[in-house]
């Protein structure tokens, strides 16, 4: 193993060590969590943040790696948290089953899905995952097959398993989390690295010479897509048992866009990048409307307030900013360093550039 | 048979909004190759500028209604001509990076407009004569129902007489078959790109202001909602093709109001859905697209 490889293992073993061992720390951190690190309130925004991470690493796998953007991630964060609540509510199905099932529905929805979106490429291809989750959204929101609509679904009592029930168990609902991320990243990880995953980077430079070359795209873009998809699904599921069932928020346009700003703030192509955009995203996503309700930002004029009490306003300027002046992320702060560091002068890593000379379609 | 008449003239409506939002995206999408997520946004904030002009008064005269839609088509003009100038043109020949960045700018716009004037719906009053109803056929149909599918038709037939008669109608045609080789004539497309993104935030701007004519109000997400179904009237009617985008917002808005009627509220948005997927299976180009190579 190299010196960087080492280091890079090591230092991502010390960062779950870390992220294992939070939940034994009763330190306060100012008003960044709504109370002590250990109390179920900052538990339950440390697990979406970690389940907003590892979605964010799925939809890179397709997006970032393979060149496919979708713009309906949420139908499958979404499908497998409804799957997963409304299978396991059933009396006849109980929680085990129904998670195993939400899976198996998922991996089918995700296959007949991509399946239908991919005949389509480049933007209609967005087009179709768009249209497609807004449909799933629209069903979800007129309450269709007992999704309860606005309200949403919850767990009924009895259903979730004992070590993963109520507010003093919120420490083993974070491990859960954790556990998703880390399995997630490695799954990921592990298949960009394979003869797979370089095909995929392959078809995101150009497609037209992988084809040429001869691999199947469409077969590629397929395989690509509904493990994405799945291993997105998983994440669903783990939100439901985080929030103890499932809501509209994850369903729908708003939640896919802020999974593909999530992918582009933290770095497109770059699994930990991601991962980093969406622990930022959701962390302000979540604590920046009780932060400018603190004394710090009320004291400020209107015309400074408003935009502050705005997550989206915040977040979608950072998004604009990083695409005209940043186009590889917050990731590309890092690796760009140490890339000119070990890479010879002059030779460029940029995939932006592929871009450029792809043929433009017509 | 008066009651499906009047849910048909009144899906025709619907219909002529998505197809106002979905023109002006269709020749974006043929001459730049961008897909704007910013011009639901548009037609939000510019349902918002015809509110403004419309609010102070109770039942406002038709030079009113006509002055808060100007107000609406300039104000979003002028939003689309800035969105183009500072984020569209410094990514030129990135397309993925064009059409983030107008998805970075309606999240921006949508926020500010939740921030200023709340999440909920402000009513939008309008003149007398366009909320009264007019008989055809035996069935009441509302004026504002009209009044869309006249803008609309006036759209389609200004667009075409554009398209066909004027020396930017010419670039634009060129520039969508090749807009490379128009540059290369020493033509400046740079313009055209302006003036046609332009053009396609005013006709959001006046589906802003018709819409608070349809719905009777303005909220926020009014834009965003729409937006939706004006991508899947482009996918339907084939991407950069307007025709198509014609034929497929007629269809969409009369199967959607005639389900949502006939059968139960929420059918018809799902009953769109699979016709996209039909569409996607049977024919991916769309009605009148034409076929994309690989890429």
């Amino acid at each position: 193993m190299t010196k960087s490889g080492a280091l890079r293992y090591g230092g991502a073993g010390l960062l779950v060590l870390v992220l294992a061992l939070l939940p034994f720390t009763d330190r306060n951190v100012g008003g960044l969590l709504p109370g002590p690190i250990n109390s179920p309130g900052s538990l339950q925004v440390l697990s979406l943040m970690l389940v907003a991470a590892a979605a964010a690493v799925t939809l890179d796998l397709m997006f970032g790696y393979t060149g496919l953007m979708s713009f309906g991630h949420s139908l499958y964060v979404g499908f497998g948290c409804y799957a997963t609540v409304i299978l396991s509510n059933n009396p006849s199905i109980g929680f085990t089953k129904g998670v195993l099932l939400a899976i198996l529905f998922s991996f089918l929805v995700a296959l007949v899905g991509n399946a239908a979106s991919l005949r389509l490429t480049g933007i209609g291809f967005s087009m179709a995952t768009l249209a497609l989750a807004q449909g799933f959204a629209i069903g979800v929101e007129r309450g269709f097959l007992g999704s309860g609509g606005e309200v949403g679904v919850t767990f009924e009592r009895g259903v979730l398993p004992d070590p993963l029930r109520g507010l003093v168990n919120s420490r083993n609902v974070y491990w859960l989390a954790l556990v998703l991320v880390v399995v997630v990243y490695a799954m990921c990880a592990i298949l960009v690295r394979t003869h797979n995953g370089h095909v995929w980077q392959g078809i995101r430079e150009n497609p037209l010479r992988t084809k040429a070359i001869g691999y199947d795209v469409y077969a590629y873009q397929l395989a690509a897509a509904t493990i994405s998809c799945t291993l997105a699904s998983l994440c669903g599921v783990v939100f439901a048992i985080v929030m103890g069932g499932a809501n509209p928020s994850i369903v729908g346009l708003h939640y896919s866009l802020a999974l593909v700003l999530m992918v582009v703030l933290g770095g497109r192509g770059v699994l930990w990048g991601a991962a980093l955009g969406a622990v930022l995203y959701q962390f302000l996503n979540l604590r920046l409307p009780s932060l400018s309700s603190s004394d710090l930002v009320t004291g400020l004029p209107d015309a400074v307030q408003v935009p502050l009490s705005q997550p989206n306003f915040l977040l979608g300027v950072a998004f604009i900013l990083i695409i005209l002046f940043l186009p590889g992320g917050l990731a590309s702060l890092i690796t760009r360093r140490s890339r000119r560091a070990t890479s010879k002068p002059g030779r460029q890593t940029r995939r932006d550039e592929a871009a450029d000379l792809a043929p433009t379609s017509r | 048979m008066s009651t499906f008449l009047l849910i048909a003239i009144s899906g025709l409506g619907l219909g002529s909004l998505y197809f106002l939002l979905a023109a002006g995206l269709s020749v974006i999408f043929g001459l730049m190759r961008v897909l704007s997520f910013a011009h639901g946004a548009f037609l939000s904030v510019s349902g918002f500028a015809s509110w403004m002009v419309l609010r102070s008064v109770e039942t406002p005269s038709t030079p009113r209604l006509l002055l808060a839609l100007g107000a609406a088509v300039l104000v979003s003009g002028a939003l689309a001509f800035l969105a183009e100038v500072l984020l569209i043109r410094p990514l030129k020949g990135k397309e993925l990076e064009q059409l983030l960045a107008t998805v970075g700018l309606g999240m921006v716009l949508v926020a500010l407009m939740a921030g200023i004037w709340g999440p909920d719906e402000h009513l939008i009053p309008r003149p007398g004569w366009l909320t009264g109803t007019i008989s055809i056929g035996g069935a009441p149909v509302p004026n504002s129902r009209l009044l869309l599918i006249a803008a609309a038709a006036v759209v389609m037939v200004g667009i075409q007489l554009m398209l066909a008669r004027t020396r930017y109608g010419l670039i634009i045609r060129a520039g969508v078959e090749n807009s490379a080789m128009v540059s290369a004539l020493g033509i400046n497309v740079k313009r055209s790109f302006t003036v046609v993104f332009t053009a396609g935030g005013m006709l959001a701007g006046l589906g802003g202001g018709l819409a608070g004519a349809y719905y009777g109000g303005i909220s926020p997400f009014l834009g965003d909602g729409m937006l939706i179904f004006s991508f899947i009237v482009l996918i339907i009617g084939g991407l950069g093709s307007i025709e198509g985008a014609l034929i497929a917002s007629v269809v969409l808005g009369l199967s959607q109001s005639l389900a949502n009627f006939y059968i139960t509220n929420g059918v018809g948005d799902v009953l769109v859905i699979a016709l996209l997927v039909v569409t996607l299976l049977v024919r991916p180009q769309g009605l009148l697209g034409q076929k994309e190579r690989l890429v």
